[in-house]
């Protein structure tokens, strides 16, 4: 019996780098964009546990600009994953 | 029996189980865009079906056949290939009956197992790869992308704990149908190719293909159309298990889910360690929920669905064998087992419209639906 332990491996930590990454990202990305609201420190999203503090502070142009990075990044990410599918 | 006459019906049955395959399987991708609203259940499984058919002409590279390493390809006859496929079809339609999602895949090998068994002896099953391929990675891959999903989940509350409301169900909204997506993508990429692996090489075991041909076009075409139009049939039960009944999922756990899902079932696909869509959506889907709180999941589900995944193999083996026993003694004995398929697909169908599970209520597990609760 021959287990590639090294491709598992591998295929565990990738996954879990990529993949809470990009939640991550996303995440950020969302507060940024939270940031252009009238009243950013709304209610916790869904009827979500609140399980942490969220942003604070972020004036119009940053959240814009934290958005636009984060996104970006996850968009490259989701990019490699689609070149992946096709190649 | 004719040779091109048990070739028609494997190739026939081969796009049967795809079919199968794609319904059993929409509810990896789309399961939780439904349940949080994401996506509009018709809507989704239309999604969903059309990308399983773009997908499953992304790839050149043929699966060269699902068997590999498993049983002795040399002893694969049409026959036991159609076995197997029998067997596989008969587990698919059982769980897809009960709402349990359980491997395609699992109980493809399953049933060839079985199926192999019967027409050249446990000698040419390779056990040692049984473990390796199939029995290792249904433990892990769940495991694996529930942690990820988990650790997520956990993320993606906690950083936007305080943001505004709607920005963040509307964002983690559009990024579950993202995801959604691309796994919708790579399913009809990977599952698709497996049926298309094996037409192809049932066709190159008759000598209508030279023996490293790829796939001829309709192979491609028929395979792609047969598992997009099971997806977009919708396998309503196990969709609302993994959407509903698992967990009261929220968008970011959506987002989490179908993120995790994507991230191992690509870079296991790339790097060869291919594992269960389903396995993986599956574990995702409870690693999510419990990253809200390990109580807001409902573990008799997970008891119930790994009751399953144990049983997949085992039990498409049994049907993959009475398949070959029966289909060995002749032309007949393929007819019964045709005509008894039928006849299961029938009684399994009837059977389900006594709780039929439709895109206007899979959302609704407190109605009428849930008058057989897969819990008790």
């Amino acid at each position: 019996m021959t287990i590639n332990w090294a491709s598992l491996g591998i295929v565990a930590a990738f996954s879990l780098v990529v993949g809470v990454l990009v939640v991550v990202l996303v995440s950020l990305a969302l507060v940024g964009l939270s940031a252009r609201e009238p009243d950013p420190a709304g209610e916790p999203a869904d009827e979500a546990l609140v399980i942490g503090r969220g942003s604070g502070g972020l004036s119009r142009a940053g959240g814009t600009a934290v958005a636009a990075v984060c996104l970006l990044g996850a968009a490259a990410i989701v990019s490699y994953g689609l070149y992946l599918l096709v190649v | 029996m004719d040779i091109s006459v048990i070739i028609v019906v494997v190739i026939l049955t081969a796009l049967a189980f795809d079919f199968t395959n794609g319904f059993h399987d929409t509810a990896n991708a789309v399961a939780t865009s439904i349940a949080t609203g994401a996506l509009k259940p018709r809507t989704a499984v239309l999604i969903a079906g059309i990308l399983n058919l773009v997908g499953a002409f992304l790839s050149v590279q043929v699966a060269k056949t699902i068997s590999s390493g498993l049983v002795d390809e040399a002893k694969i006859t049409p026959t036991v290939i159609f076995a197997g496929l029998v067997g596989a079809i008969v587990w698919n339609l059982l769980t897809w009956l009960l709402g349990l999602p359980s491997s395609s895949s699992h109980a493809l090998i399953g049933g060839l197992i079985g199926a192999t068994c019967v027409a050249a002896g446990a000698d040419a099953v390779k056990f040692a790869g049984l473990i390796g391929k199939v029995l290792l990675p249904a433990v892990l891959a769940p495991i694996i992308a529930g942690l990820i999903a988990l650790i997520a989940t956990y993320l993606a509350y906690r950083i936007t704990a305080r943001a505004a409301k709607g920005t963040v169900t509307k964002g983690f909204k559009l990024g579950q149908i993202v995801s959604a997506s691309m796994v919708s993508l790579a399913h009809g990429t990977n599952d698709a190719q497996k049926t298309m692996g094996i037409i192809t090489l049932t066709l190159i075991t008759a000598g209508a293909l030279p023996a490293d041909a790829g796939p001829p076009f309709w192979v491609i075409v028929s395979s792609g159309l047969a598992i997009a139009l099971g997806t977009y049939a919708g396998g309503w039960r196990i969709i609302q298990t993994l959407g509903m009944r698992v967990s009261k999922i929220q968008t970011a756990q959506g987002f989490a889910a179908g993120t995790s899902t994507t991230a191992v079932i690509l870079t296991s696909s790339h790097l060869g360690f291919p594992l269960s869509t389903t396995q993986v959506a599956t574990g995702s889907i409870f690693g999510a929920g419990a990253g809200r709180g390990v109580a807001s999941v409902h573990w008799s589900i997970a008891r119930q669905v790994a009751v399953a995944w144990l049983l997949t193999l085992p039990a498409a083996a049994a049907f993959g064998a009475v398949s070959a026993w029966v289909a060995a003694t002749g032309p007949v004995g393929t007819i019964v087992v045709v005509v008894v398929l039928i006849g299961l697909a029938g009684g399994i169908y009837a059977a389900s419209r006594r709780r039929r599970v439709t895109a206007d209520n899979v959302n609704d597990v407190n109605g009428p639906s849930q008058s057989v609760d897969l819990a008790a």
